[in-house]
C-alpha cells in the first residue's frame, strides 16, 4: 500500500469487518432468563442478583412484551414496590433485534440506544436471546484471535505470487466520490493479474462499483470487504446506517433516494442495487433503519455464468 | 475506427493522448454512470457531458477506451490525470451528443446490432 496517512491498518479492518460480519444469532446469549407478567419485582430482583445480569425481558406467550433494568428494580425499590407486578414498572416499549441482523446492526443499536442489552427475536418474533456488550467483546476477542493465527499462517508458508486468494477490507467515508472507485478498480486489476476471463472481473468491477458508490453517496461510512479464493469472489458491504426503509423498493431499477448533488455527477439513476444483483450469482441483503445495510455478493469464478455483465 | 482517427473527424480536441490506439467496438452515449457500469461494451467510445474524475473510474472498469465529451464542455483536471493513469483517451467537442453519437456511429460502420 502506497504512502498514506491514517489509512488503518489492515489487520485491524478485517477484525472489524469479520465481527461486522458475524450474525447476532452466533454472538448472543441465548440461555435468557426471563418472566411472565405475573411475575413481581422480587421475583425479577432474585433472577438478576443470583445471574448476575442487569435487564430481564418480560414475556407473554413468547414475545416480549417489556423489560426489567436495574434502574426500574432500584425505583421499585425505594418505593418499596418490591411485591409489585413487573408490568407495573417494566418498560412497554422494548427496541429489540432480530437473530439474522449483522452484528455491526447490534453495534449500531448500542451507540444509539442508550440500553445496555437488547433482547434477540426470531422471525415470529419469539424471544430467542440476549445481546450485550459483553457478548460483543467475545466476538471481538475470538475473531481477534482466528485473524492473530491466520496471519501467523501465512507468514510460514507465504502464498506464492500467482495465488487467487485475497482478504482486502477498504474503508469508505460519506461523500468521498475522489476515492470512490479505487477499491474496484485494484481488486479489476488483480483479478485481471491472474487471468480471470474478463467477462467475469467485469461482473465483480460492477458489482463492487456499485457498493462502493453506494456506501460513498449513501451510508454515513462503511467498509467494503473482498474475500476471494479459487472458486469465488465474496463482497461483503457494510455500513452503519441511515438503513433502508424499504428494502423491496431500493431493489427496484429507477428508485433511488439520491439528492440532486448526487444525480448531477451522474448517479442516483436508482440502478445501483438493481446492477449488483443482477451480475451476482448470490445476493443478500439485509438492513434496518437507523442501525445499517449489510450487502453480499458472490461472483463464481470458475463456471460460465448465465449472468451477463 | 481506430481511437486516433476520432481527431480528424472535424470537431475534436484531444485533452488526453496517452492512450493505446485500439480499434473501437461499439459507442455508447449516456449520462448515468450506473448505467454505462452496466451496459457499455468493451472497448466502447463513452458519449457523455459528465467531465469527471468518476467518469473515468467508470470507464475504466467496464472497459470503455476512449471518453467524448459533448457540449464543449470542460474537463476538471484530475480528469485527465485519473485517464492518463489508466490509459483513456478524452476529446471534446462542440457537438451535442446526439449528433456526436450519430457521426461516430456512421464511422463505426452504423450502428451495431444489438
Amino acid at each position: 500500500m502506497e504512502g498514506e496517512q491514517k489509512e488503518p491498518l489492515q489487520s485491524s479492518l478485517r477484525v472489524q469487518e469479520l465481527i461486522y460480519g458475524l450474525r447476532i444469532s452466533e454472538v448472543m446469549t441465548s440461555k435468557v432468563f426471563a418472566v411472565t407478567r405475573n411475575c413481581t419485582m422480587r421475583d425479577v430482583q432474585t433472577i438478576m442478583k443470583n445471574n448476575s445480569i442487569t435487564g430481564v425481558p418480560v414475556v407473554g406467550n413468547k414475545r416480549v412484551v417489556g423489560i426489567i433494568t436495574m434502574n426500574d428494580l432500584m425505583n421499585a425499590l425505594e418505593q418499596g414496590a418490591m411485591e409489585e407486578n413487573v408490568t407495573k414498572w417494566m418498560v412497554g416499549e422494548v427496541q429489540t433485534l432480530a437473530e439474522e441482523m449483522p452484528l455491526s446492526f447490534a453495534i449500531s443499536a448500542f451507540g444509539k440506544f442508550s440500553f445496555r442489552q437488547f433482547p434477540v427475536v426470531n422471525k415470529k418474533n419469539e424471544l430467542t436471546g440476549i445481546i450485550t456488550f459483553r457478548n460483543i467483546n467475545h466476538a471481538l476477542i475470538r475473531e481477534l484471535s482466528r485473524q492473530l493465527r491466520e496471519m501467523e499462517q501465512q507468514h510460514e508458508n507465504p502464498h506464492e505470487q500467482e495465488s487467487v486468494r485475497l482478504n482486502k477490507v477498504y474503508q469508505l467515508h460519506r461523500y468521498d466520490f475522489e476515492n470512490g472507485g479505487k477499491a474496484s478498480s485494484e481488486i479489476k486489476k488483480f483479478l485481471k493479474q491472474r487471468g480471470i476471463p474478463s467477462k467475469v472481473v467485469r461482473r465483480v468491477a460492477v458489482a463492487s462499483y456499485e457498493l462502493e458508490i453506494n456506501l460513498v453517496a449513501h451510508s454515513i461510512g462503511g467498509m467494503l470487504g473482498f474475500d476471494i479464493n479459487e472458486k469465488r469472489v465474496k463482497i461483503s458491504a457494510h455500513d452503519r446506517g441511515p438503513g433502508i426503509a424499504d428494502i423491496e423498493q431500493a431493489m427496484t431499477e429507477g428508485f433511488s433516494t439520491a439528492n440532486e448533488w448526487i444525480r448531477s455527477q451522474g448517479f442516483g439513476a436508482g440502478m445501483g442495487l438493481p446492477n449488483v444483483k443482477r451480475v451476482s450469482d448470490e445476493f443478500a441483503i439485509e438492513s434496518a433503519v437507523g442501525m445499517g445495510t449489510m450487502v453480499q455478493a458472490i461472483i463464481h469464478l470458475n463456471k460460465e455464468s448465465e449472468n451477463e455483465g | 475506427m481506430k481511437v486516433s482517427e476520432i481527431e480528424s473527424l472535424g470537431t475534436f480536441t484531444c485533452l488526453q493522448g496517452e492512450y493505446e490506439d485500439a480499434e473501437i467496438q461499439a459507442g455508447y452515449t449516456s449520462d448515468l454512470l450506473s448505467d454505462v457500469m452496466g451496459n457499455a461494451a468493451e472497448g466502447s467510445v463513452l458519449i457523455t457531458i459528465q467531465a469527471h474524475k468518476n467518469t473515468v473510474a467508470v470507464s475504466s472498469l467496464a472497459g470503455v477506451v476512449a471518453i467524448i465529451i459533448c457540449n464543449n464542455r470542460p474537463a476538471a483536471d484530475d480528469m485527465i490525470e485519473a485517464a492518463r493513469s489508466e490509459g483513456i483517451a478524452i476529446f471534446q467537442t462542440s457537438g451535442n451528443q446526439f449528433d456526436t453519437s450519430a457521426l461516430i456511429a456512421q464511422h463505426l460502420g452504423g450502428c451495431p446490432a444489438r
